[in-house]
């Protein structure tokens, strides 16, 4: 009998849920509204990265949330929805397949892996995919990949920088010589992508790089400080993920290592990072691209129109953290690209096609920085038909104990070691796939 | 009444061997054969096909491997995903380097599965249970390691990504989802008919003389050795061979990371949810698995709005766990033995006495 009773009332719920469905289904197709600017988000609020994936999507929202309460692009209102993908690839391209009927403007998957495998299908839909900040660094080559954009920099354009950035702690690049830098990365595809990189430069340069690998998860990684504190380097590379990212902190605390000698990827650089470690991470050095704080007139804009009205997309603290500012400038230039679009189309929804345009001919002046309140927030972005990339300035920031802090300029990577890279390995893509790079201009 | 039994005679030796005895399961085979075949190509849209039956269809098949293992042979491993992984590299290379026919390089992806998994079937002649695990958890961990830092599987590329060459049989390109999903039907149909006629024969009586008490069967000629390993090689075939389906037919370009041990869990999980020793078993449980976490997570969407997305995403979690532990509890025996059971109540139906 019981059984029978929780088979029933198990048989109403999945029809009640096959009901709700469909009629939801037939009301869509019925509304009538003027169109909108659809924009789908793979966020992750679950899996082992929530922190990365909710921080970012809640900047998104924000911004977006905001656009609309302005009266929307050129009166084009933003609809945003949101994909879980949970941080799995499958997930991410069933994602994509779903989102692709509402003619989404462009995918930003906030996952490299997610990122590879959409490469082939996007570019044969015509949907741009950007990837601002990670993905595929060779794809900053827009003569092979005409519709992938990793936009603000990529991952080996940001090694390059880092090392800049100690040469300039050290007082000058001939002061690289000799120095020994500890390159600590997640032993994972993500983590062993920048090793090549360090080593043209350490070659370049005469400096030592020795490679740490760390077992995923990273949760443990005593034996390898071990090893790390014979090496005796003068600078530590943190470039891990999630929680590993936060171990090296307390461990380097442990063996005495100084904080500001640790430079960590962008990954490694949120409030979530940090935080667990206490006082052991004041003075921890992280890259990003973004300035840091709320003390921009585009976030305090959006905490006066969107979070004091009760529209706000993440808890109000998070506002105005690393991943959040991030989220911010990832929306900035997807509304920007859209105007650009709207600009040779018309002021209409964009398809991917045409958005394909608008991010290929994105030109954010300091001028327009400055109006739309992110002066310090963003540098000025401009992309071309052969780089995708826009931008590759970054800057470092410090954690004091309490908030990140921002130390350095915008500091410019070794662009033409870069691009050479990139060419190559762009072009050997190109042969295994069959593709003809593109003329451009 | 609806499922009748009665009245069907057999009169050859051929008749009583066939797989579907009753006429009422062969009709109903055929027809969801027509349905797989004709109806779902002709009128699913590519989302379907894409999202919804290739991952079916590929897990399914990954799942009867380990089934093959688990719930025939009552061998327990966490490797199933690593020898995926290896049938997806293999296939890749054999693809890319040796331009083999793509069903040539699945087969050449299953074989090197079968033999690696077979290399870390050893140690289940001496040791099972949780034992078993941790040796086959090795497994897991040792291909991984290998196929991150041997740069050269995955084609040297930076990220230890693979991506697929296109595929063509006999001239024709398989390019749509439309030939993806068919050619991943034929694979799928053809291995399942393998695996069935491989259970209900000598072998499979062996594989489970030997789950049920390894002693007994021992003592009346089974060698251990020999099927168990056996056991171990023909589920990481079929690993293998889903392992290449993933990549060539389903994602197109894949990591490592893609079959981590948290895979190997969820395909043990299949295993039990649908049915151990069970082939329609295997199926259900990747449908489960696969299927009602996206089908959850467009009923929950429908709050979306309403409800903050923080919450709304981890009710999917809430809600797919709470299922999976209502079915166990309903029926430990997995969602074969409850059609099993509707298949009982429909042979008295409408009239039970």
């Amino acid at each position: 009998m019981g059984r029978k009773l929780i088979f029933g009332l198990f048989a109403m719920v999945l029809v009640a849920s096959m009901v709700v469905v469909s009629g939801q289904a037939l009301a869509a197709e019925k509304k009538k509204e003027p169109p909108k600017q659809y924009i789908p988000l793979f966020a992750y609020r679950t899996g082992p990265f929530q922190a990365g994936g909710s921080g970012q999507a809640g900047g998104n929202e924000d911004w977006y949330t905001l656009v609309n309460i302005k009266g929307g692009l050129n009166g084009v209102m933003i609809e945003f929805e949101e994909c879980e993908t949970g941080y799995n690839t499958a997930r991410g391209v069933e994602c994509y397949e779903r989102v692709k009927s509402k003619n989404p403007v462009h995918i930003q998957p906030w996952s490299t892996a997610v990122a590879y495998a959409l490469i082939e299908r996007a570019t044969k839909d015509k949907i741009p995919l950007s990837t601002i900040g990670y993905g595929r660094a060779d794809a900053s080559d827009g003569t092979v990949f005409k519709y992938v954009f990793p936009l603000v920099t990529n991952y080996w354009s940001l090694s390059t920088a880092k090392i800049r950035y100690i040469a300039q702690v050290e007082g000058g690049l001939e002061k690289l010589k000799g120095l020994k830098i500890a390159n600590l990365h997640l032993d994972h595809p993500y983590g062993r992508e920048t090793r090549f990189i360090l080593e043209i430069m350490a070659k370049k340069f005469g400096f030592e790089v020795k490679h740490f690998p760390v077992p995923w998860p990273g949760i443990d990684q005593k034996s390898i400080f071990l090893n790390i504190r014979r090496f005796k380097p003068d600078w530590i590379i943190n470039r891990n993920w999630g929680v590993s990212c936060t171990v090296p902190i307390r461990e380097a605390a442990r063996i005495g290592f100084p904080r500001d000698r640790m430079l960590a990827v962008w990954w490694c650089g949120s409030e979530e990072d940090v935080m667990p470690a206490g006082p052991a991470a004041k003075g921890y050095l992280a890259t990003s691209f973004h300035g840091v704080g709320k003390d921009f007139p585009v976030i305090q804009e959006i905490l006066e129109k969107v979070h004091h009205t009760g529209k706000g997309n993440i808890s109000y603290g998070r506002v105005g953290s690393a991943l959040y500012n991030k989220g911010i400038i990832q929306g900035i230039l997807t509304t920007e690209a859209i105007l650009t679009a709207q600009k040779k189309f018309g002021n209409r929804p964009i398809t991917g096609e045409e958005m394909q345009y608008g991010l290929e001919n994105l030109n954010i002046t300091k001028e327009r920085i400055k109006e739309l309140g992110a002066e310090g927030l963003m540098p000025p972005v401009k992309t071309s038909c052969r780089n995708h990339e826009g931008f590759d300035l970054m800057l470092v920031q410090q954690w004091d104990g309490n908030k990140w802090v921002q130390v350095s300029g915008w500091i410019e990577p070794f662009k033409d070691l870069v691009r050479a890279e990139i060419e190559k390995s762009a072009g050997k893509y190109a042969k295994e796939k069959g593709i003809t790079p593109r003329k451009c201009e | 009444m609806l499922y009748r039994e009665c009245g069907v005679f057999k009169s050859t030796y051929a008749e009583d061997m066939a797989i579907f005895p009753l006429p009422l399961d062969k009709w109903g085979m055929g027809i969801l054969l027509i349905v797989a075949f004709l109806v779902i190509p002709m009128t699913a849209d590519r989302y379907l096909l894409t999202s919804i039956m290739i991952p079916f269809l590929i897990y399914s098949l990954s799942t009867l491997g380990l089934n093959i293992l688990t719930g025939y042979s009552g061998q327990l491993s966490l490797g199933h995903a690593a020898f995926m992984a290896v049938g997806a590299y293999t296939a890749f290379n054999l693809s890319a380097r040796l331009d083999l026919p793509i069903l040539l390089c699945f087969l050449g992806g299953g074989l090197m599965s079968a033999a690696i998994g077979s290399l870390f079937g050893i140690p289940s002649v001496r040791i099972k249970g949780f034992y078993l695990i941790v040796a086959t958890l090795a497994a897991q961990f040792t291909i991984e390691w290998v196929i991150t830092h041997w740069a050269w599987v995955s084609g040297e590329n930076v990220l230890g990504a693979i991506d697929t060459p296109p595929m063509e049989i006999l001239g024709r390109s398989i390019d749509t989802p439309v030939e993806k999903y068919l050619l991943t039907l034929v694979v799928v149909i053809v291995l399942t008919i393998f695996a069935k006629n491989l259970v209900r024969g000598k072998i499979g009586r062996a594989w489970m003389s030997i789950r049920d008490k390894a002693v007994a069967s021992e003592i009346i000629g089974v060698s251990q050795f020999r099927y168990k390993l056996l056991a171990f090689s023909v589920s990481s075939f079929y690993a293998g061979v889903a392992g290449a389906l993933i990549a060539f037919c389903h994602l197109g370009c894949v990591q490592v990371t893609e079959f981590e041990l948290l895979l190997s869990f969820w395909i043990l999980g299949m295993v039990i949810i649908g049915g151990m020793g069970s082939i329609l078993g295997s199926f259900l449980g990747a449908g489960f698995m696969v299927l009602l976490p996206i089908y959850i997570n467009r009923v929950v969407r429908m709050m979306a709005g309403v409800v903050p997305s923080d919450i709304l995403t981890n009710l999917e979690l809430m809600i797919f766990g709470g299922l999976i532990i209502f079915f166990l509890i309903v029926e430990p025996y997995g969602l074969a033995r409850l059609w099993l059971i509707i298949k009982g109540k429909l042979r008295l139906w409408p009239i039970p006495y």
